[in-house]
């Protein structure tokens, strides 16, 4: 028997770089968060690279961090979800509710909240799988709709913090604080982190986690090649629900309170963390750890910009800038399957 | 022709008013390379869907090494064994080879880790994707981990070949497998096959490409308006014979059906 050979083509220079940033989607974002820490060092000066700074840059982004993780799963299954952090409001409505003005056990008013947020991720499913709506038309129409149920259950009212603190206290524990070395770390930063991790393990080391690059990738050749892809997307649009009410609890946390009118634009916030992180709007590509670094390089401009004394919309203007450079530099590297 | 592996008897399959199967049969035979011709329009695909669990016929029987099968979908089919190699690949550009290979039937880790942390054991399915490959003499695809969007067009027709031989323990059938190659990759796609053909594994090819057919057919299935109208032999036939029989200019010689 004679093997069957087929053609190499010879790679140039930049091509080769197209290549690299191509096969490690983490490098283009990580290069520059290394290069933005270091600029604002000397920008911004010496208040700007403390212990104490950098981790209230992690604390800033703890909750846009969580509800960014839950929408890179969707944006690899080349959907979109505009819901997140409506339903990640909802979630700590309901759990605030439960838990402190009906008063019912803590365990049962975070259980509910879960299980409102893996309902709503799983609606959002239903529509895009047996109505078959595109994700953005789906989730534009269910970020009103949750938004609409979150006013209704809470009644258009804050849950104050010292009912929280007075009845349900373990709805603020993630937003406690350790201090090492001068840093100061909420229990919810440590949380995103172990998200961050888990989430890496589940979509690089398990079957779950590669069928959701397969159905982004291509849905259609995902079917042929034996993968139940509405199946695969209900479960995506319902994790992603259940992270977004792990988000809810860690939100109660960071503000104190719980506020139905919170976060109303966080989704874009997410969205823009897993952007800038590398992730192919497209579907298919990217890495998860790419938007943690997304949501850090946010965090690290805004932090390093307002230190430098620049006015808040300069802040605005960075972070567009950056989106618009992150989808480019997409758009040049997709090239190489070409 | 040798014991039939696959075999069909009386298919029928309409869509509304139109029939896309007509009282169709099908022999594959063991160990043989059949390719099945046909006019656009003339129901190949449609009989090759209904074979590879796609399309459920209306009525008639398919039989999978004598027993009687009725696949629901293309999973069962391929768990019962017959593996398809689609015109579009079915692969998934962004994954690498070995993720594209095992995709939807993933080789777990063994004991704690494999059943309860549901890892994968990427080492086995290496093992597993580099032993195919090679056997298929596909040596130059150095780095297994390599996304296949980085692969020419032949080695993408050849990642999905071996996964079909891999996985598919009693047929393989390839729809235009060569269609969207140059001559030379189209060649070696073509010695691909025979290498399959030779590890004792049959082949259904869907095929317009005459030249091809030809030389790597065994048999020829001609099919026009939605049924099998001959059987040829195609060291007896000559090319411009079988599209006369195949579009309908020449009536086909005799034919003695095969028993069932």
């Amino acid at each position: 028997m004679h093997p069957v050979r087929f053609d190499h083509h010879p790679v140039g220079g930049i091509l080769r770089f197209q290549r690299f940033l191509h096969s490690k989607p983490t490098a283009a974002p990580l290069m520059v968060l290394l290069l933005s820490l270091i600029a604002f060092a000397f920008i911004a000066g010496e208040r700007f690279f403390t212990p104490f700074n950098i981790s209230l840059i992690i604390q800033q982004v703890t909750v846009i961090g969580i509800l960014g993780a839950a929408q890179t799963l969707i944006i690899l299954s080349a959907g979109i979800d505009l819901s997140v952090a409506a339903i990640m409001v909802l979630s700590s409505v309901v759990m605030g509710r439960i838990g402190v003005v009906y008063g019912l056990p803590i365990e049962i008013a975070l259980l509910a909240g879960f299980a409102a947020g893996s309902a709503c991720g799983f609606l959002n499913g239903l529509l895009i799988t047996r109505l078959r709506l595109p994700p953005f038309i789906a989730t534009l129409g269910t970020w009103s709709v949750f938004f609409a149920l979150n006013l209704w259950f809470s009644e258009a009212q804050t849950v104050r913090s010292a009912d929280i603190d007075r009845l349900a206290p373990v709805l603020k524990f993630f937003g406690e604080r350790v201090g090492i070395f001068g840093a100061q770390l909420t229990y919810g930063s440590f949380l995103m982190l172990g998200l961050f991790a888990l989430l890496w393990y589940v979509l690089n080391w398990t079957a779950w986690g590669r069928r959701v690059y397969a159905v982004g990738d291509d849905k259609e050749a995902a079917d042929l090649a034996g993968i139940r892809s509405d199946r695969m997307l209900l479960s995506i649009y319902t994790v992603a629900g259940l992270i977004c009410a792990l988000g809810g609890w860690v939100a109660i946390g960071r503000l104190g309170s719980v506020s139905p009118q919170s976060f109303y634009e966080g989704n874009l916030d997410a969205i823009t963390a897993v952007v800038i992180g590398g992730c192919s709007l497209f579907g298919g590509r990217g890495s998860i750890l790419g938007t943690l670094i997304g949501a850090l390089i946010v965090g690290v401009f805004r932090s390093g910009l307002k230190i430098a004394g620049v006015d808040v919309l300069w802040q605005e203007f960075t972070v567009g800038a950056l989106i618009i450079a992150a989808v480019a530099m997409d758009q040049w590297i997709r090239k190489v399957s070409a | 022709m040798s014991p039939p592996v696959l075999q069909a008897q009386g298919l029928v399959k309409r869509y509304g008013h139109v029939v896309a199967m007509d009282d169709c049969d099908f022999e594959l035979g063991a160990g043989e390379i059949l390719a099945v011709i046909g006019d656009n329009g003339a129901g190949k695909s449609t009989l090759i869907k209904a074979l590879s669990g796609a399309v459920i016929p209306d009525a008639g029987e398919i039989r999978l090494d004598g027993r009687t099968v009725a696949f629901q979908s293309p999973i069962e089919a391929r768990r019962a064994g017959i593996e398809t190699v689609y015109q579009n690949l079915a692969l998934l550009p962004a994954l690498s080879i070995v993720d594209n290979m095992f995709l939807g039937r993933e080789i777990r880790s063994p004991g704690f880790i494999g059943k309860w942390l549901r890892r994968l054991d990427r080492e086995e399915m290496r093992k597993v994707a580099r032993k195919n490959l090679t056997e298929l003499g596909l040596l130059t695809i150095q780095d297994i981990d390599q996304a296949v969007e980085t692969l020419s067009g032949g080695q993408r027709q050849g990642v999905a070949v071996v996964r079909a031989v891999a996985f598919g323990s009693k047929v393989v059938i390839m729809d235009e497998p060569t269609a969207a190659l140059g001559v030379r990759e189209g060649r070696r796609v073509l010695d691909l096959i025979r290498q399959v053909r030779d590890r004792g594994l049959p082949i259904v090819l869907i095929s317009h490409n005459m030249p091809h057919v030809f030389e790597v057919a065994d048999r020829i299935h001609v099919h026009r308006l939605g049924k099998r109208i001959a059987t040829l032999d195609p060291t007896d036939v000559d090319m411009s014979d079988a599209v006369a029989i195949m579009t309908g200019a020449i009536e086909p010689p005799p034919q003695d059906k095969p028993a069932l």
